[in-house]
């Protein structure tokens, strides 16, 4: 292959030579395959607690999906798994909230945030930058174990006879505060803040690791304004969780003291359980700034790494340079930079000061500018490509039309007019899931599906691939899609039923069998059964995943022709990465298809000096 | 015993579908399709796409038509007709932006697909269209900003000294309305330590002005008058939502919030307007609050404003249906003022002992009787 005959060997400028590709072998197995501090394998057991995890989080989705599609079923049979939570086979409705809250915190902070970024941060930044390691290779084997025993922690806490913290993933006080409020506010929301407070401080450890990699440990010619795409997201996104996290910490820590030692941060004036208790000063609404103002910039922490690894292969796979490189970087910065100051929307309805709602409001529609822009390069870069629909591909595809279709309806959730009455409904259940849940999956799905063979040597199946991919997308736009209707009919989220409520069920309409019908009970069975399948695709995945990993197709050195560095080391590289000395860079990530090129793809690690048949004119090594 | 069978078929439907897996690798191998770059199965996932879009769209209006009658309908407020149009023209314009991105979206993959032979194009950038699709998009949201701005301060304008002033308080599970009364038309105050059992709202009877404040079970609202809902909660978050006035508020436990807005259809027109002659308003929670976030329903009457009138008229006095418990909360010398209100008998009481406050409170339950 190309990239393996011209693997270019320069002097490594940043010195950091660790070499201990040789001693690695003789580490016990625990520091091998436990403690590990290589990246590549902590990056594969970030990857597998999110597999693990993913499929925990969406069990839970069904278990309050079935209430929601099928509320007159019958659900004894869940009986042996539920116990009393099931009562006379209906789901107890505190459940159903347990369910809802622990199927978000799961998603978005153990799938999303560590699957998604833990996995690939990990696995690509010292790849592609061309670095040994990690800065801190302890740091990182920390990072992964503080996020295990975050897991561990909450894991115990879905077992609980009063149940998990079930107050929503956004843990609002009074309702978080007071066990009398709702049982899994008792020793269920213990755990859960016990659990995240573990979780933040592994998204620290692990955030400053990447940050200090890219800036410090990069190869010599490899300049930021070579970094592939996924770094420059990867090393954003860093940035944003440092910032942001300490604060949840900090409102985390505020919550811990008013449920434990009678401080009044966030309670006042509550009279609960017949008593009127002694909290007086404190704001619930301080809680909800401080939340959001990591829960906004976590969307983007989310979200920020898939779109970079959709960078890389939208423009890998239509044998394309990314179009407009700088205003990719550019936006990704913008939002970054942005997602710190649009966290209020989250709160226009609350009664903070309507001057607070309108700079909020001109802040959030700003985002929608360097959104659009990302958007239509995306387009760009598949215009008049060669494209080749590896799984990958497809689902970098479907990340895009995610990005689109719920990136739009956010315009008119950010707007503080018509926020009002969206707010809370169902259309931004649908708008979240769509922009920031499924694309984001995707971009973790699209990753997997591309770097495994650099991962584990060998290839997936690409037709099982293809089956997932189609599944999982129609899938998804039949479970999210239809929720903006139920949203604009007001329809408000977090309901176990709806059904108390003429406005949301009466339709005046009857069936055949002269039964009434109900409003969107189609809609929501459609939604059930969709989910169903959805989830059940995922095994194809997951089945194709540990089954590849050991059967699959052997990999070759650069199976997709790619141009980036981590494909320049051996199949199955060693502690270290590279057998011998660090490949030098000589130009960006992003010469596919250069007119007067012999292939379609020049690998970084090719100088101008040797493909002076397509050089541009400002082309010459320096 | 039928576990057992669904286990058993279940797991070789798995085993048969394994086998077919395994059966094509195989062939595939010997063919030596597994080295090709790029199959048939290119073409394939491209064609796919156009298919998916062209099903896509078709359901997409479809589904827009079967749901678009379950909407909620003519807004039953002023501001709310300026926000469902506010929102349509919004929505009209993000629909065009979805249809002209996702068509190329779908397009561009079966159009560019992967051909033997073939280069792409390299073409890293272009600075004119760059500019181009960041300036169309950031004059549209100015647009959205300056719209929604207008009708945002519209709406959370303060509330005219005429106002009618109706207090809402939330609780776990149900919702809880108080009138300022005819006599003073003024809201008495409340203290969250006053609450107990029975005084549910925490009515500080000290206050002279809670005394004709009377508590109905349904929230009347005059037609075409500005109505302001002054919200609390006495426990955790909970949030107001009148979904057909297009209002929404959280009601936050220490935090008074309101929100102001005129109510346009009374409940008979609307019954006539939707032909559902048993059309009721209804009061919603949206923020989660517990167990029972689902249940808290409280009904909404619009009516003219003359019947508007009458009908408070009609409402007692909470402080006259609880007179026992008024006469022990208040202090003595607004007793007094309180009874005479009330037009009871006034006993001059130079102390207050235990059988004295008992004849009173038997004259004040006497005449709450009548």
């Amino acid at each position: 292959m190309a990239s393996v005959d011209t693997l270019h060997v320069g002097s490594v400028s940043h010195g950091h030579d660790h070499d201990h590709d040789h001693d690695h072998d003789d580490l016990p197995w625990i520091r091998k395959y436990v403690f590990s501090e290589d990246h590549k394998y902590i990056a594969k057991q970030y990857l597998i607690s999110g597999i693990l995890w993913a499929v925990l989080g969406g069990l839970f989705s069904l278990i309050f999906r079935l209430q929601l599609g099928f509320p007159n079923a019958d659900l004894t049979w869940l009986k042996p798994i539920l116990g009393e939570w099931i009562q006379n086979g209906k789901l107890d409705p505190e459940f159903y909230l347990a369910m809802v809250t622990m199927h978000g915190t799961i998603m978005v902070f153990f799938v999303l945030t560590a699957g998604l970024s833990g996995t690939f941060s990990n696995f690509l930044i010292p790849l592609q930058i061309g670095a040994r390691d990690m800065a801190s290779g302890f740091l990182n084997m920390l990072s992964y174990w503080f996020f295990f025993a975050s897991s561990v922690v909450m894991l115990i806490s879905v077992f609980l006879k009063t149940g998990p913290a079930s107050g929503g993933w956004v843990i609002y006080p009074p309702l978080s505060a007071l066990p009398q409020a709702v049982t899994g506010s008792g020793m269920g929301m213990t755990l859960w803040l016990g659990a995240m407070a573990l979780f933040i401080v592994s998204t620290l450890l692990g955030g400053l690791n990447y940050v200090t990699t890219v800036i410090n440990l990069r190869t010599k010619g490899m300049t930021f304004s070579r970094l592939p795409l996924t770094i420059w997201a990867f090393f954003i996104t860093a940035i944003i969780g440092l910032l942001s996290f300490p604060v949840l910490f900090a409102a985390a820590l505020l919550l811990i003291f008013d449920r434990s030692l009678g401080t009044s941060f966030f309670l006042s004036e509550i009279y609960i359980g017949g008593e009127a208790l002694h909290h007086e000063g404190g704001s619930p609404i301080l809680f909800q700034h401080l939340f959001w103002f990591l829960g906004h910039p976590e969307v983007y922490i989310v979200l920020l790494p898939a779109l970079g690894i959709t960078s890389e292969i939208v423009a890998t796979n239509s044998r394309k340079p990314i179009f407009g490189y700088k205003a990719m970087v550019f936006s990704i910065v913008a939002i970054a930079f942005l997602s710190f100051i649009v966290w209020a929307h989250h709160m226009f309805v609350t009664g903070m000061n309507p001057f607070l709602g309108t700079i909020f409001m001109v802040l959030t529609l700003i985002i929608a500018v360097p959104s659009a822009v990302k958007a239509f390069n995306y387009i760009a870069t598949i215009w008049r490509g060669n494209i080749v629909f590896t799984p990958a591909m497809l689902f970098s595809i479907g990340l895009v039309s995610f990005f689109i279709s719920g990136g739009l309806t956010g315009i008119v959730l950010g707007n503080a007019a018509t926020d009002i009455q969206l707010h809370d409904t169902y259309f931004v259940v649908a708008h979240f899931h769509i922009v920031m849940g499924s694309a984001s999956f995707f971009g973790m799905l699209a990753g997997v599906y591309h770097w495994f063979p650099k991962m584990f040597g060998r290839m997936l199946d690409d037709r099982l691939g293809y089956i997932h991919f189609w599944l999982t997308f129609i899938g998804v736009y039949l479970v999210f899609f239809p929720m903006h209707y139920m949203g604009i009919a007001g329809f408000p989220r977090r309901y176990y039923s709806w059904t108390g409520f003429d406005a949301f069920s009466y339709t005046g309409e009857t069936n055949e069998l002269g039964e009434a019908i109900i409003k969107f009970a189609d809609m929501n069975q459609l939604i059930t059964i969709a989910a169903i399948i959805t989830f059940v695709a995922q095994f194809l995945f997951i089945f194709n995943f540990f089954y590849s990993m050991y059967r699959g197709r052997v990999a070759s050195a650069n199976p997709w022709k790619s141009n980036t560095l981590e494909w320049t080391t051996p199949v199955n590289p060693g502690h270290g990465n590279w057998p011998g000395e660090i490949p030098q860079v000589y130009r960006w990530p992003y010469d596919y298809s250069k007119p007067g090129a012999k292939d379609d793809f020049i690998p970084q690690t090719v100088p101008f000096s040797e493909t002076p048949e397509s050089n541009l004119p400002n082309e010459v090594d320096e | 015993m039928n576990s057992i069978l669904i286990f058993v078929s279940v797991s070789l439907i798995l085993a048969i579908l394994f086998l077919i897996f395994r059966i094509g690798i195989l062939t595939n191998v010997l063919k030596g399709k597994s080295d090709q770059q790029v199959g048939s199965a290119n073409t394939i996932n491209a064609f796919l796409f156009v298919v998916v879009f062209v099903l896509g769209i078709i359901g997409f209006y479809l589904s827009f038509v079967h749901s678009s009658k379950y909407f909620l309908g003519e807004p039953a407020s002023q501001h709310g007709v300026e926000t469902d149009r506010l929102f349509w023209i919004i929505m009209s314009v993000l629909t065009l932006a979805f249809l002209v991105t996702n068509t190329m979206l779908y397009i561009f993959p079966f159009v560019y697909r992967y051909k033997e032979g073939k280069r792409a194009l390299f073409y890293p950038d272009n600075h004119f269209i760059e500019r181009i699709w960041t300036i169309i998009p950031a004059i549209v949201m100015t647009g959205f900003v300056y719209f929604g701005w207008l009708v945002w301060s519209d709406i959370m304008k303060p509330a005219s000294d005429k106002a009618e002033v109706i207090e809402v308080m939330a609780k776990q599970f149900a919702w809880q309305v108080r009138y300022p009364g005819v006599s003073d038309n003024k809201l008495g105050a409340y203290h969250f330590r006053k609450i107990d059992a029975t005084n549910e709202f925490g009515i500080d009877f000290n206050d002279e002005k809670s005394f004709d404040d009377f508590l109905p079970t349904e929230l009347y609202l005059p037609k075409g008058k500005e109505v302001l809902l002054e919200i609390r909660a006495r426990d955790v978050i909970h949030s107001v939502f009148l979904p057909h006035f297009r209002v929404k508020m959280d009601a936050v436990p220490g935090m008074p919030t309101k929100f102001r807005f005129v109510p346009t259809i009374t409940t008979k027109e609307m019954r006539v307007k939707n032909g559902n002659p048993n059309f009721n308003y209804e009061l919603v929670c949206t923020e989660i609050c517990g167990r029972g976030h689902y249940a808290m329903r409280f009904p909404v009457v619009v009516v003219e404003q003359a019947e508007y009138d009458e009908w408070k008229k009609k409402q007692t006095p909470w402080a006259q249906l609880n007179a026992e418990y008024v006469a022990q909360k208040t202090t003595k010398e607004l007793k007094e003022k309180y009874l005479k209100l009330n037009g009871l008998p006034v006993v001059a009481q130079p102390e207050m002992d235990s059988v004295k406050v008992d004849s009173t409170s038997n004259n004040l339950q006497a005449l709450s009787v009548k």
